[in-house]
C-alpha cells in the first residue's frame, strides 16, 4: 500500500476530478437547458419531433471519443472564423469542444423521456385539466410536468451517467478530467492510474445516479426529505470537487503531451526545469497528434516535444525523403514561416518507427532489412498503434517495398511488444526510442531504401512564447542533453519499474544529463 | 300528441324568447358537423331552466356528450348559439367560462399526484381563492359529499371508485358554480354505489340549487333523478319533457322503446317480488 504511485494518484484526485465534474455539470445543465424546451416544441409537431429524436439518437451512435474528437477541428475553424471576422478568438482545446460533445451526448435520453413522459399521461386527466379551466400552460405546470417528472428524472439519470463516463474521453482533446488517469496509466503501464481513474469515474457516476434517484423518489412519492436530501447531495458533491479546480491557469504556461511513455516523461522533464527557474506550468496529456500541433499554434498549448518526419509527412504532406539535417532546416524554416511556431531544437535523439521482430524470427527466416521483409510478408502478421496504418509513413513502408502481409492488428502500443515477443503477431511498427525493443528482444529491421523520414525529437514553442526569453532558457539545457541510448533507458525504466512514475523518470533523466 | 300538447305551450314560448329570466342555459339551432372525433348535432334548440335537473339520454354516438360540451366550450357549434347566463359562450374565454361551471367526468379524471384537498381546491386555486378560504371550502365540500374529513390528505389511488367520484363531485363543486355537468358521472360505480351516490347528489342539487346538466345512457336512472330529459338520436333532439310525461308518451316509436326496458325490467321485478317468475 506504500506504493508511490497511490499517493501519487490521490495527489492528482483534486484537480483531475474536480475539472471532469465542471465539465459534467456544464454539459448537462446545458443539455438539460436545451432538450426540455425542445420536447415541449416538439410534443406537438410529429416531424420537428421525429427530427429532433433521430439527430440525437445518431449522436448517440457516435462512439464517445470520435464525437468529440470531431468538436476540435470544427471550432478551429470557429475560432479562426471569429479571429478574421469578429477581431477575437478562442481556445479550441479542453473545456468547450468536451462540453458541447458531451451536451449533445446527454441530450437523447431527456428529450426521448420528457416526450413520452408527457405521452404516457392519460388523456382523461388532460380533459380533467381543460375541464376545471386551466389554460394550456396552467395544464402543462400543474398537471403533465408533475406527472411527466418521474420519467423525466429516470432520463436525466441515464444522461448524467452517460456523461460522466463519457467525460473520461474529453482527456485526447485537452480537457482534464479522470480520463487522464486511464490514458496516462495505459501508455506507461501504470495500472494503479487505470484502475484509480475508472473507480472514480465509477464511483462519481454511481453516487450522482443514487442522488438523482433519491430526488426522482421525492418527486414520485411527495416526499420532500428525499428531494431535499438528493439536491443537498449533488450540491456538496459539485461544491467539494469544484473548489479543487485551480483557477487562474492563465498565468502559467501550458505543457502538451502525445499519448505515449515517452511524451509523459519530456513533458514531466520540461515541466521541472520551468518550475527549477521558477516558472509554473501545467501540462495538458495525451492529446493526439492530429491536435497537439495545431494547438500548439493556436497558442492553446506553449510547448511539446514533436519529431521532424511527423510534421514533414503529416502536416508538410510531405513524401519524399531527405537527409536529417535537412529535413530538420526545412521543418524549422516552414514551421515558422506558416505558424510562427519555434523550432527550438532538438534533444539529440531519434524516435522513428520501425518494423521490427524477434531476433530468432529474423535468424530463421534470414531477413535484415525492409527489403528482405517484403518476400516473407505475405505469410506474416504485423501490428502497429492506432495512428500508424493510417499515417504516411506506413503508405511509404507499402509502396516503396511492396509490403502486404497476411493481416493487420491495431494494439495499444504498450502491448505491441509483448505481442511480438509472445509471437501473437509477427511484425510490430515500434518505436526505435523504445526501451522495450531490447527488453522483448526485438530487432529493428533497416530502412535500407529510405522509405521513412528522420524523427529526431525537436522542442518546439508556441507563437506567444517563441520570444518569452525566461521560459526559453529555462528550457534550453535539455536540447542535445538527451541521447538514444538514455531516452531508451528511460523509457524502459516505465515499462519495467513498477514504481516508477514520469515524474520520477524525469528527475532520474534530469541527473543523468547533470552528470555528464 | 298528447302528452306534447300539455307542454306545447311552454315550449313554443321557449323557443321563441330563449333569453327568459328564468333560462340558466340556452342552446339555439345548433349544429355540429361531423367528424371522426366527436358525433354531430343536427339542428338542437334547448332550454335549461335556473335550477332544473336535466338528463341527457340516447344511445352511443347520438351525440350527448357533445351537447353537454358545448355548455363549457369543450366543444365549440358550428353554427348556432350557446348562452350561458345570458352571454353567449363565444363571446367569453373558454379558461375562465369552466372555472365558473363544474364539471363531473366520466372516468372521475382526479388529478393523481395531488391530494384530495388539492383535488378538490384546485378550481378555486385558478381563481385565485386565498389559501385559508381554499382549506375551509374543501373542508366543507368533503363533509357535503358525505367523507370524512381525515381522507383531505391523502391520494386518489388510495381510496375507492365511490369515493373518488364523491370527490369529483365536490371538485365540481368547490367553486360555487350556479351550473354542474356531469358526463355519465356513476356509470363506473357499483349498483348498490351508484344508488346511494346519484340520491345524495339530488339532495345536493336542491341543496345548492345549482342547475344540473348530466348525461348518461341508462334510462331509469335519468327516469328517477331528472325534473326533465331530452332525448337524442342521432344528432337530433327527438323529445324533450318530464319523465312523467316520457313514460306515458306513446306517439315516438323510439322514445317508446327506450321507456320499454325500464319498464319490462320493473314489471318483471314486481312479478318476480309477487312469487311469479317469468309472469
Amino acid at each position: 500500500m506504500d506504493d508511490p504511485r497511490i499517493a501519487d494518484a490521490w495527489a492528482r484526485l483534486p484537480d483531475y476530478l474536480g475539472n471532469h465534474v465542471l465539465v459534467c455539470v456544464i454539459s448537462l445543465a446545458l443539455g438539460l437547458a436545451i432538450s426540455l424546451p425542445l420536447a415541449l416544441v416538439c410534443r406537438r409537431r410529429p416531424a420537428l419531433r421525429a427530427m429532433a429524436l433521430g439527430i440525437t439518437s445518431v449522436v448517440q451512435t457516435i462512439p464517445g471519443l470520435a464525437l468529440l474528437a470531431l468538436f476540435y477541428p470544427l471550432l478551429l475553424a470557429a475560432a479562426a472564423l471569429a479571429e478574421r471576422t469578429l477581431g477575437f478568438s478562442f481556445s479550441a482545446l479542453g473545456l468547450l469542444p468536451s462540453v458541447l460533445a458531451l451536451t449533445l451526448y446527454s441530450m437523447l435520453p431527456v428529450l426521448r423521456n420528457t416526450i413520452a413522459g408527457l405521452d404516457a399521461i392519460d388523456p382523461a386527466i388532460r380533459e380533467a385539466a381543460v375541464g376545471v379551466g386551466m389554460t394550456p400552460r396552467q395544464s402543462l405546470l400543474m398537471v403533465e410536468w408533475p406527472l411527466a417528472l418521474p420519467i423525466i428524472m429516470a432520463g436525466i439519470r441515464t444522461a448524467a451517467v452517460w456523461v460522466i463516463g463519457a467525460a473520461t474521453l474529453s482527456t485526447p482533446i485537452g480537457q482534464t478530467s479522470l480520463g487522464n488517469y486511464i490514458f496516462a496509466g495505459l501508455q506507461t503501464q501504470n495500472w494503479i492510474f487505470v484502475l484509480f481513474g475508472c473507480a472514480a469515474a465509477a464511483l462519481l457516476a454511481i453516487a450522482t445516479d443514487q442522488l438523482l434517484g433519491l430526488i426522482e423518489i421525492g418527486v414520485a412519492r411527495r416526499r420532500r426529505g428525499y428531494k431535499i436530501v438528493g439536491t443537498a447531495g449533488l450540491a456538496a458533491v459539485a461544491a467539494l470537487t469544484l473548489l479543487a479546480v485551480s483557477p487562474g491557469q492563465g498565468l502559467s504556461y501550458v505543457i502538451g503531451a502525445k499519448p505515449f511513455a515517452e511524451q509523459y516523461i519530456l513533458a514531466a522533464l520540461v515541466q521541472q526545469r520551468l518550475a527549477a527557474d521558477g516558472l509554473s506550468a501545467t501540462s495538458r496529456d495525451g492529446l493526439g497528434s492530429a491536435v497537439i500541433f495545431d494547438a500548439l499554434a493556436q497558442g492553446d498549448i506553449d510547448i511539446y516535444v514533436e519529431y521532424t518526419g511527423t510534421l514533414w509527412a503529416n502536416q508538410m504532406q510531405r513524401t519524399d525523403v531527405l537527409p536529417r539535417a535537412q529535413v530538420l532546416a526545412e521543418v524549422t524554416r516552414w514551421a515558422s514561416e506558416t505558424y510562427g511556431v519555434k523550432v527550438l531544437g532538438t534533444l539529440g535523439f531519434e524516435n522513428a518507427y520501425t518494423l521490427a521482430m524477434t531476433r530468432e524470427l529474423a535468424t530463421e527466416l534470414g531477413v535484415k532489412t525492409d527489403s528482405d521483409l517484403a518476400i516473407y510478408a505475405p505469410r506474416l502478421s504485423i501490428a502497429g498503434d492506432y495512428e500508424f496504418f493510417g499515417r504516411p509513413e506506413w503508405r511509404a513502408l507499402r509502396e516503396t517495398y511492396g509490403l502486404t502481409f497476411r493481416s493487420e492488428r491495431q494494439m495499444q502500443s504498450e502491448f505491441m511488444y509483448s505481442a511480438a515477443a509472445a509471437r501473437e503477431v509477427d511484425v510490430i511498427a515500434g518505436y526505435t526510442s523504445d526501451g522495450r525493443m531490447a527488453q522483448y528482444g526485438l530487432i529493428a529491421l533497416a530502412d535500407n531504401r529510405h522509405a521513412i523520414p528522420p524523427y529526431d525529437a525537436i522542442v518546439i514553442v508556441s507563437p506567444k512564447r517563441a520570444n518569452d526569453a525566461a521560459f526559453l532558457k529555462a528550457v534550453h539545457p535539455l536540447l542535445g542533453a538527451i541521447n538514444i541510448d538514455l531516452m531508451r533507458q528511460a523509457n524502459l525504466k516505465i515499462s519495467v519499474d513498477k514504481s516508477a512514475t514520469p515524474e520520477s523518470v524525469a528527475r532520474w533523466l534530469w541527473e543523468q544529463i547533470e552528470r555528464r | 300528441m298528447h302528452t306534447h300538447a300539455s307542454f306545447g305551450g311552454i315550449f313554443s314560448h321557449v323557443a321563441a324568447t330563449p333569453m327568459t329570466m328564468s333560462s340558466a342555459i340556452s342552446v339555439a339551432h345548433v349544429c355540429v358537423n361531423h367528424r371522426s372525433d366527436q358525433p354531430a348535432l343536427d339542428d338542437v334548440t334547448l332550454e335549461v331552466r335556473r335550477g332544473e335537473f336535466l338528463a341527457i339520454v340516447g344511445p352511443s354516438g347520438s351525440g350527448k356528450t357533445t351537447l353537454l360540451r358545448l355548455i363549457n366550450r369543450l366543444a365549440d357549434p358550428t353554427s348556432g348559439d350557446v348562452l350561458v347566463g345570458g352571454s353567449n359562450v363565444r363571446d367569453q374565454d373558454p379558461a375562465a367560462l369552466r372555472r365558473h361551471i363544474g364539471y363531473v367526468f366520466q372516468g372521475v379524471g382526479l388529478f393523481p399526484h395531488l391530494t384530495v384537498a388539492e383535488n378538490i381546491s384546485i378550481t378555486p386555486r385558478l381563481l385565485g381563492w386565498d389559501a385559508a378560504r381554499r382549506i375551509s371550502r374543501a373542508k366543507e365540500l368533503i363533509t357535503l359529499v358525505r367523507l370524512d374529513e381525515s381522507n383531505m390528505d391523502r391520494f386518489p389511488d388510495q381510496l375507492s371508485g365511490g369515493e373518488r367520484q364523491r370527490i369529483g363531485i365536490a371538485r365540481a363543486l368547490a367553486a360555487e358554480p350556479s351550473i354542474v355537468l356531469m358526463d355519465e358521472p356513476f356509470s363506473a360505480l357499483d349498483p348498490a354505489t351508484r344508488d346511494a351516490l346519484s340520491q345524495d347528489y339530488r339532495a345536493l342539487h336542491e341543496r345548492l340549487e345549482v342547475t344540473t346538466v348530466m348525461v348518461t345512457h341508462d334510462m331509469l336512472e335519468a327516469l328517477l333523478l331528472a325534473d326533465r330529459i331530452a332525448v337524442l338520436r342521432a344528432g337530433r333532439l327527438v323529445a324533450h319533457d318530464t319523465p312523467a310525461a316520457l313514460v306515458r308518451a306513446q306517439d315516438d316509436a323510439f322514445v317508446q322503446s327506450l321507456m320499454q326496458v325500464p319498464r319490462r325490467q320493473a314489471e318483471r321485478f314486481s312479478a318476480f317480488m309477487r312469487g311469479q317468475p317469468n309472469g
